[in-house]
């Protein structure tokens, strides 16, 4: 029988991993949020919130604590690395209407993770517009030390950039077990995001959108797990 | 049809007054008369009440209705419902259609609605089929004006909407299409005249999420026909009050629990079971059998044809192929199972029904009802797991109630050597398994109150009162009952916001209607209790390796679980529909394969249909283990490895539960002999592991059957016992069911899985229906994540107490864990031993065979980390 518990790995030793996008520093949680120390800024991507009342609104009552969830994962981040500024790399709202469905209570804990800090909200293709009840400051994309923070990466093999939309996942087969999880995938001059709500699904990366950004080579994959983020060589990832 | 039906082995001896050309069913509806045997006097009012026509048709066939069809006139005379308890062959189904039979001939009754007079319910569409097509037989035979049609899912649209208007006389069905019939706003209509109502196989369909389900159906049918009158037709079962219960209404829910009448058949002559004994020594671990594969074949030889079943469809597989490797006369062998292609499970039924077929190695599909030929012998490899499932499966042999069924049993190990002798005993004894008495689900009321929204609007007092007339539901508490209309309507959400997207409205009059029509048709399309695992089509390609796969392939073969599928590397070799596949990769919902060159497959394990070993099997076979004086009648190497066990370590006592601790290698190993079946020694390990890794013993993983389970891990677990360190005594404390429990069910992916069937049942999650799934992960949301953010925000949630209700019996056999820990308290009977003892080496055997538990999903992915490390540091494995 294979050992898999090696003993030398404390339990939180994996709980974020050092991720290099162009030369900068920057550090990969397992929740699938990135933290810039450098700029002391905490970038997630995809939260889309009330995704839950939106498939309520049509029918399906999916438990309405999605954006409960999400904005607390998001709490314990902000209180883990005490960020100057944290960016939402659009779909922050799973479509226009939902900042109107959102519960007074998630608005109210919002604000509070807002107090003292800068909040950008980049707008994504189900977020053209944000709510002014939401508060931050809105914009199309920005470019922070030479990288763009933008929702959708730019077609092709660009660089310097940090996106997030296509809610990267991937399939390990080990030890005879399967295992599809979120996960960061990027190859040291940009990067995809995973998403960070809490009902996003994924899309495998050996899907054909991946490859026009990366090319298949020098590939960069980590994996979320309950514990940790776990750096997976890709030749152990599969297919769907 | 050309069978040579006449033709029997000379050592057979069968009443010569069978008529040689009567139609095979009609055989079965109905026994010749014998006339050498003595039968019970009849009654003499029977012929009086059987119409001239009827009679004369029992008359041209040298046949007289049997007293227990008799039985049943008489209760239907009185409009009593009445449960039939029969063996098979004892013309079951023609009891329970000849009151309706009668009573429409003669027409004497007034139409006020549709004019569906019968319905019958059957647990599987086919038998439906096979009944209706068995049935026009006879009515066309006796001349009587009687129509009758099937409704299925297989049913044209245009039909089933006309059925919807002017029904037959009487209507053969499924649970789902009653169910769906009822939702529509003409039920009260389509019901009215609504006479009779005869439930086939009850025993398979009223202790589940299906019995439910046509629970409320029947109490809604009796809303709409209060006169009915229902039949319910049963193999033996342990407890036919239950069955009683369910037929009738329970007019006084708290105090009093009405049956209906019952009518037993005694079952006629005893199966003769024996264990085969091969020359083979019998393997210490494995289901396969292929040890007596050589025996199986003579056996099969020697018979006209036989049903060989097992108990998973990959054993199924097995058995297929082991057969035709030593099949040298080429004798013409089937396979049956659930995960073949539905066209070419058709041509296997047909092949078997025309006699062109010796033999056909079957899964539970052929369980049931349908009479496909003259079946003469049953084989069983590997245990049964069960008393009851044993008979229904040797009833499928030999359909005529006075001959003797003849079934082989096949053990696959040593333990399953006990476990068949024990089955043998309970068969002959004619003991059956005791189901568990159930309390209707949640999620299935959730289900049936929609569709009762959809149909009419509904006063909740009213509803409740009709609902709780249903056996299961005879318990049910107004506030549980609130908060599923509420869970409809809402989501039942501790958090009201959904409140403005309500499904259920309010009317003038203090009914709920549904919100807008969009809802009963998505309601229609969600309907039913059976949700199957995500499956994907096998399809057959030609080319191998191709790095781009075909875009139109070839054969579909079947279609297995996407969980097998998904563990599958390109060049994997399994076996699957009678032969040796390579997998080439999955896109979309599709399976690619191609033919392998091998003929040794991985044989990686699917496995569908596992059932564990039942209650009262378990205790039988511990009686057994605990009484010496009865080994001497075991095979050889099964006696001798008992006594070995009693000079290396102990035999635990009846009341007892063994322990043993031994080192082995470089790990220490506990293991634990509880005979509750593998599905609640899953769940024990999964407890213990997480308790022995809090005390220190550092468990790496654990293994469990249906017999025991081991634990194995670094720590010194006899040296932790000896230094008073871990009590055995606390390790085995009923207090896991707790905080561990809980703890585990966070991650649990069975626990996960239960929860998704509840929340498809439910209406939450809609189906995944064929043709619409497409690769639409990303789209649709896994519920999964939906249990994760549930447990953490609405832990009280009516869809989480369903699913633990579910989990309790089901996957995680829960409550059969919490009867084991409180049996052995103060009863662990522990032995330190140097190495491991001879019962313990079944279970260590499976190791690397069966799943391995304990290892986390993380403990996955750490590994897959390190793999990398390695990598980069350049000392990969490889």
């Amino acid at each position: 029988m294979n050992m898999l518990k090696p003993e030398r790995i404390g339990l939180d030793d994996f709980a974020d991993q050092p991720v290099n996008i162009c030369g900068k520093a920057f550090v990969a949680h397992k929740f699938g949020a990135l933290y810039w120390p450098a700029e002391r800024a905490l970038i997630v991507s995809d939260l889309h919130l009330e995704k839950g009342s939106a498939f309520a609104a049509r029918g399906q009552m999916l438990p309405p604590y999605d954006t409960r969830e999400t904005l607390r994962k998001l709490a314990t981040l902000i209180d883990r690395y005490q960020p100057e500024t944290v960016i939402s790399l659009g779909d922050s709202l799973h479509d226009s209407d939902g900042a109107a469905r959102m519960d007074a209570a998630d608005i109210e804990s919002l604000h509070i993770l807002q107090e003292d800090r800068d909040w950008i909200w980049i707008t994504g293709n189900h977020d053209p517009k944000i709510d002014r009840t939401l508060a931050g400051y809105v914009v199309q994309e920005i470019i922070v030390g030479g990288l763009a923070f933008r929702h959708e990466p730019l077609p092709g093999a660009a660089t310097h950039e940090i996106a997030g939309h296509f809610h990267p996942a991937a399939r390990l087969v080990f030890h005879g077990t399967s295992l599809r999880r979120p996960c960061f995938v990027g190859n040291r001059l940009r990067l995809v995001m995973p998403a960070f709500g809490a009902y996003t699904g994924g899309l495998n990366i050996l899907d054909g959108v991946f490859e026009p950004l990366f090319g298949m080579d020098g590939l960069d994959v980590w994996m979320l797990g309950h514990e940790g983020l776990y750096p997976v060589a890709p030749r152990l990832l599969r297919d769907d | 049809m050309p069978r040579k039906a006449t033709e029997k082995p000379p050592q057979k001896l069968r009443p010569k007054a069978r008529p040689a050309k009567s139609k095979p069913r009609s055989a079965a509806l109905v026994a010749p008369s014998e006339k050498k045997k003595s039968r019970p006097p009849r009654t003499s009012s029977a012929t009086v009440q059987l119409p001239p026509e009827i009679a004369a048709w029992f008359a041209r066939r040298g046949w007289t209705p049997r007293p227990h069809q008799l039985a049943l006139l008489e209760a239907a005379r009185e409009r009593r419902s009445t449960l039939l308890i029969a063996p098979t062959g004892a013309g079951k189904t023609l009891a329970g259609f000849l009151p309706s039979l009668i009573s429409i001939h003669n027409g004497n009754r007034k139409k006020t609605g549709a004019g569906l007079y019968t319905l019958y319910v059957s647990p599987l569409k086919a038998l439906a089929a096979d009944v209706e097509r068995n049935l026009t037989h006879p009515i066309e035979e006796m001349g009587l004006k009687v129509r009758t049609e099937t409704r299925t899912g297989d049913t044209s649209l245009a039909r089933r909407q006309r059925q919807r208007v002017k029904p037959p006389h009487i209507l053969l069905t499924t649970p789902e299409q009653v169910a769906l019939l009822l939702s529509h706003p003409d039920a009260p209509y389509l019901f009215a005249d609504l006479d009779t109502i005869i439930f086939d196989e009850l025993h398979a369909l009223a202790a589940s999420k299906r019995g439910d389900l046509l629970a409320l159906d029947l109490a809604r049918l009796r809303k709409l026909a209060p006169n009915v009158m229902t039949i319910g037709l049963s193999a033996t079962v342990a407890r036919p009050s239950e069955l009683r219960g369910y037929l009738v209404a329970q007019t006084e829910p708290e105090t009093t629990t009405h049956l209906a009448d019952i009518v037993t058949v005694k079952g006629g002559a005893k199966p003769i079971i024996r264990i085969l004994e091969a020359e083979n020594e019998i393997p210490w671990t494995g289901h396969t059998a292929r040890y007596a594969m050589r025996e199986v074949y003579d056996a099969i030889r020697a018979h006209k044809l036989s049903l060989v079943f097992v108990n998973t469809r990959m054993q199924a597989e097995y058995a297929f192929q082991e057969l035709w490797r030593i099949n040298d006369d080429s004798l013409p062998i089937g396979l049956h199972h659930g995960s073949l292609d539905g066209a070419q499970r058709k041509k296997v039924e047909a092949a078997m029904a025309e006699g062109r077929l010796r033999a056909i190695v079957a899964t539970s599909t052929l369980d049931l009802g349908i009479d496909w030929g003259d079946v003469d012998l049953v084989i069983h490899l590997g245990a049964p797991k069960g008393a009851s499932r044993l008979l229904q499966r040797i009833g499928r042999a030999n359909h005529r109630l006075d001959e003797p069924s003849e079934a082989i049993l096949v053990p696959g190990n040593r333990f399953e050597v006990l476990e068949c002798r024990a089955a043998q005993q309970a068969a002959e004894a004619g003991d059956q398994d005791a189901q568990l008495s159930r309390s209707g689900a949640l999620d299935v009321l959730a289900q049936h109150v929609l569709g009762m929204a959809c149909e009419a609007p509904f006063d909740p007092a009213a509803l409740f009162d009709e609902v709780r007339s249903a056996l299961p539901y005879a318990g049910l508490t107004r506030s549980q009952f609130d908060r599923t209309v509420d869970f409809v309507s809402t989501g039942g959400y501790a958090l009201r916001s959904y409140e403005r997207f309500a499904k259920l409205r309010p009317t003038d009059n203090g009914k709920l209607r549904v919100a807008n029509p969009a809802i009963a048709q998505q309601y229609r399309l969600n309907i039913g209790t059976i949700v199957d695992a995500p499956h994907l089509k096998v399809r057959l390609i030609a080319h191998r390796g191709a790095k781009r796969m075909p875009s139109m392939g070839g054969r579909v073969l079947g279609e297995v679980e996407e969980y097998f599928a998904e563990q599958l590397t390109p060049g994997d070799t399994f076996v699957f529909a009678g032969q040796v596949l390579r997998f080439e990769g999955i896109r979309d919902t599709e399976v690619f394969v191609t033919r392998a060159a091998t003929e040794d497959p991985m044989v990686p394990s699917y496995d569908g249909g596992k059932f564990p070993l039942s209650t009262h099997l378990a205790r039988r076979v511990r009686d057994m283990l605990s009484d010496p004086s009865v080994w001497s009648g075991l095979p050889n190497p099964v006696a001798n490895w008992l006594e070995l066990q009693t000079e290396f370590s102990v035999i635990p006592a009846q009341d007892e539960v063994l322990v043993e601790t031994f080192p082995r290698g470089n790990r220490h190993f506990l293991v634990a002999y509880p005979f509750e079946g593998r599905l609640a020694h899953q769940t024990l390990g999964m407890l213990l592991t997480r308790r022995l890794d809090r005390i220190g013993a550092h468990p790496v993983g654990f293994v469990a059957n249906d017999y025991a389970l081991a634990v194995w891990g670094h720590g010194d677990i006899s040296g932790l016992i000896a230094d008073g360190k871990l009590s055995l005594a606390e390790l085995f404390d009923e207090d896991m069911l707790g905080d561990d429990l809980d703890a585990w069910l966070a991650e649990s992916a069975l626990m996960k899985r239960t929860f998704r069937l509840a929340a498809v049942i439910a209406g939450l999650i809609e189906r995944r229906h064929p043709g619409k799934v497409k690769s639409g992960r990303q789209v649709t949301i896994s519920t999964d994540l939906i249990y994760d953010v549930l447990r953490r925000h609405d832990p009280d949630h009516l869809l989480l107490e369903a699913a633990w209700t579910d989990a309790a019996t089901g996957l995680l056999d829960i409550r059969r864990l919490g009867t084991f820990l409180a049996r052995i308290k103060n009863r662990i009977r522990h032995q330190v031993l140097d190495h491991v003892s001879p019962l313990a080496v079944p279970v260590l055997l499976e190791i690397g065979v069966e799943l391995v538990y304990g290892q986390d999903r993380d403990a996955i992915l750490r590994a897959a980390a390190d793999e990398l490390i390695r990598e980069a540091t350049g000392d990969a494995a490889q």
